[in-house]
């Protein structure tokens, strides 16, 4: 551990794996970017990082330093003993650009890592930090790169065609000379798929639920948590305990029932249906905030003269807003990513909802475009409403506990 | 002077309210029992029936009606044919009978013993039918000018046809075979197993990735909102959206990612990432700790910014270094909600049922129970024993729920 903590054993150490996260993640980057042949190299990646953080750590962190690392980097890449390598084929300006980004990335971040990183022997302290700065910048890097790139993937598959995607898995460019001719398969899921229309039925479907779940709800949720009663701390334990019950055990009999009533292929089925598995999360999340609401305010309306029910209208609920408003939210999101019941109920194509005309998609003779697209199209309206409305979601979230 | 008692017991007013709240809830309840309760029982019916899915349409008796002999003119002879089946190959169907009204302008000859008319209505009592049972009932008639007047045709006149059939569903049929049928062989233990690692490997990874990334995001810098709302996208995309974008991804054939390993020279040729035991069963594990660090992140995230920073500073002038003041004083903060995100966690990814479904299938080794639930039940057609598997969900759902009931009322916050 000693041995470890000396400025001239950590800087390299540093310095070589956080060339090779870089050269990695770049190598990454620039081949789903151009399509063409990037890789890392690790034995290198480990040599070069170790040298640059051993001349950080003895010329100090300059910035005469940062442009000899810049330049290094960018000579022993062109050279093709560097950290990252290029194939043969891979144009020179993506080769030069890629070894510029690498090198400038690599060339910025090394000092602040190595900051307090000085020759000799370090404290616990400095080792310490520098550990946790180069945690923090993986950490960065591996989340984005974790959370962007399936995304990315999906949009830039949609905007493709099958030859395209087959020739080449990789190139994710994009053709800006095609104009309209890129969304050729949104176009095609909107005329000849019908999408239009699940769009439509997965919106009134998602509106109905989140009105009939709060319709239900507020009263629950308002009982719960003011009135007294026997049997009160029973009750909101047990709500709870719902939402532990798996929907793929309701879902058997619920399929059994709706197909001996006919009630199969309707909205009436689904609108009966959605609204109950929301309802105990809506309860629970909205029980909360009303116990956080101060009851002197409701109580001041009671003496003057108000019923309990007016209250509720009057007081409570323009008080909790923020709250109806992140749990209107939740449940939005609910219904509108609800797949299981979606695909065991709905077999009429004119009555698919979103997730279940993407499963219609997923076929052998529709091509993997159009399922992107459809993906797209489910995926863009809640993110927008999610990224607008982001403060509410995460406070609703973390207000009342959250069904997975 | 009498002494003052304080009243004991539910005062009117007490009982007021009590009624009031019972009311509130009372849509509630009875929504809840008629979606949730009733069907939970009904799983329990079911799994000691022998049901398959073919058995939910009850075998009814089916009648086609026509007029044979092509009658041109007046005093043609014709026959009304009625041809009549069992739907079903394998059920019987008891006391069938049919009544039909034949049309103005035809005259009947005669009928078949087992029917009888009364003017113009006509009515069959057919008695009991064999399973797959057929026959064709002809009654010749002689047709009149009233009958090329009216144009009516037989078949116009709906003939209405009724059969009692026992419903499997309703009968006092009982078997264990379908708990004999999920237990038997080694691919119960094996299902359990996947469940188990996937269960329990998932809840723990969602919890160390979701606290990795809460670390990080646990202090203000600029862009902080956006990569917070960034870092949950997995968690508010349908499901469907990015299962099939990860499939996608890994595709064996074409998709990104072999690409990308064969061209860095990770690995020689492409790797089937869900189809092959037991990489098929890591990554829905991967996967499902994709999707749900994000659900761990948010709360773990939301406790840390409420732990006094007093301490930490207290904890720097002492000497601690920043492990130390990790594993000392965020740690202990944070077992709470790490305990109670565990169990909640653990029971809903037991429950997990989309995520593996479409992504492999359950095939390649990935089958958990809850798969096997919809395994049973529609690809092998046998209700009966996909409900025995819920029953067995159901059993161990309710160990957990104990477990977490005695926890739950221990931790705040949740």
């Amino acid at each position: 551990m000693n041995l470890l903590r000396q400025g001239y054993v950590t800087g390299p150490a540093l310095g070589a794996l956080w060339l090779v996260v870089l050269s990695v993640t770049v190598s990454v980057a620039m081949s789903f970017a151009t399509g063409e042949a990037f890789r890392p190299s690790i034995v290198l990646s480990l040599a070069w990082g170790a040298v640059a953080g051993a001349g950080v750590v003895a010329f100090g962190r300059t910035r005469v330093v940062q442009l000899a690392v810049l330049a290094v980097m960018i000579a022993v890449i062109a050279v093709g003993i560097g950290p990252m390598e290029t194939g043969a084929d891979t144009g020179a300006l993506a080769g030069l650009i890629g070894a510029a980004v690498l090198g400038a990335a690599f060339a910025t971040s090394l000092a602040p890592i190595l900051k307090d990183v000085v020759s000799g022997s370090l404290g616990r302290h400095e080792f310490e930090a520098a550990i946790i700065r180069f945690l923090t910048g993986f950490g960065y890097i591996f989340f984005t790169a974790i959370v962007l790139i399936p995304f990315y993937v999906m949009v830039m598959t949609s905007l493709k065609n099958q030859s395209e995607l087959i020739q080449n898995p990789l190139d994710f460019s994009i053709d800006f000379s095609k104009g309209a001719e890129l969304f050729r398969s949104y176009d095609e899921l909107f005329s000849d798929f019908n999408f239009g229309t699940y769009l439509f039925n997965s919106f009134v479907i998602s509106v109905t639920t989140v009105f009939i779940t709060l319709a239900f709800a507020i009263p629950g949720a308002y009982a719960v948590a003011r009135l007294r009663f026997r049997g009160q701390a029973a009750f909101s334990r047990s709500i709870l305990l719902i939402y532990m019950v798996p929907m793929i055990v309701l879902a058997l009999p619920i399929y059994i029932a709706f197909s001996m009533t006919g009630l199969r292929n309707s909205f009436i089925g689904i609108v009966m249906i959605y609204p109950v598995t929301t309802i105990p999360v809506a309860l629970y999340m909205l029980q909360g905030y009303f116990r956080g609401l101060p009851s002197e305010v409701e109580e001041a309306g009671l003496m003057d003269g108000l019923s309990r029910l007016a209250v509720i209208w009057k007081i409570t609920l323009p008080l909790s807003l923020p709250a109806l408003a992140s749990v209107s939210l939740y449940v939005f999101m609910i219904a509108w990513n609800e797949f299981l019941l979606a695909f065991m109920l709905l077999d009429d194509p004119s009555r698919f909802t979103l997730t279940r005309g993407i499963a219609a998609l997923n076929s052998s003779e529709i091509p993997r475009q159009h399922l992107m697209a459809g993906s797209v199209v489910a995926t863009v309206p809640i993110m927008a409403l999610f990224l607008g409305l982001e403060r509410f979601m995460t406070k609703g979230l973390t207000a009342g506990s959250v069904k997975g | 002077m009498a002494d003052a008692t304080p009243p004991s017991g539910t005062g009117p007013l007490g009982k007021r309210e009590a009624r009031l709240a019972w009311g509130l809830l009372l849509p509630t309840i009875a929504a809840v029992a008629l979606v949730v309760v009733l069907p939970l029982l009904a799983i329990f019916w079911i799994s000691v029936k022998p049901v398959a899915l073919a058995d939910l349409r009850a075998p009814e008796p089916v009648l086609r009606e026509d007029l044979r002999g092509g009658p041109e003119v007046v005093g043609d002879e014709a026959q009304i044919r009625y041809r009549l089946r069992n739907s079903s190959q394998d059920r019987p169907i008891s006391a069938v009978s049919f009544s039909d009204v034949v049309p103005e302008g035809l005259v009947v000859q005669s009928v078949d013993a087992r029917c009888v008319l009364e003017g113009r209505d006509l009515s069959c009592d057919l008695g009991d039918w064999e399973p797959g049972h057929r026959e064709t009932l002809s009654i010749p008639v002689v047709v009149e000018q009233a009958y090329f007047d009216n144009d009516v045709a037989p078949q116009d006149s709906a003939a209405s046809i009724t059969g009692q059939s026992s419903n499997v569903l309703t009968n006092s049929d009982f078997t264990l075979d379908n708990f004999a049928r999920v237990f038997s062989g080694d691919e119960f233990f094996e299902v359990v197993w996947v469940t188990l690692f996937y269960t329990v490997f998932g809840t723990i990874g969602a919890l160390v990735v979701g606290l990795f990334a809460a670390l990080l995001l646990n202090k203000s810098f600029r862009g902080q909102g956006i990569l917070r709302g960034l870092y949950l996208f997995p968690y508010v995309a349908p499901v469907i959206a990015v299962a099939f974008a990860w499939l996608i991804l890994f595709d064996p054939f074409s998709g990104s990612v072999n690409a990308l390993l064969v061209q860095m020279g990770v690995s020689p040729q492409a790797i089937n990432f869900f189809g092959e035991r037991p990489l098929a069963l890591i990554m829905v594990t991967v996967f499902e700790i994709w999707r749900y660090f994000p659900l761990s992140f948010l709360f773990i995230l939301a406790r840390m910014q409420s732990i006094d920073s007093d301490m930490f500073e207290a904890a720097d002038m002492d000497g601690a270094s920043p492990f130390q003041q990790f594993w000392y004083l965020s740690v202990p903060q944070l077992l709470g909600i790490l305990s109670v995100l565990f169990l909640l966690r653990f029971i809903w990814t037991f429950n997990k049922f989309d995520d593996i479904f479409l992504l492999t299938g359950g095939n390649a080794g990935t089958r958990t129970l809850t798969v096997n639930v919809y395994e049973q039940a529609f690809a092998v057609s046998n209700i009966g024993a996909g409900a025995a598997v819920a029953v067995v969900i159901f059993g161990c759902l309710l160990t957990f729920s104990i477990f977490f009931l005695k926890y739950i009322s221990q931790e705040e916050g949740l």
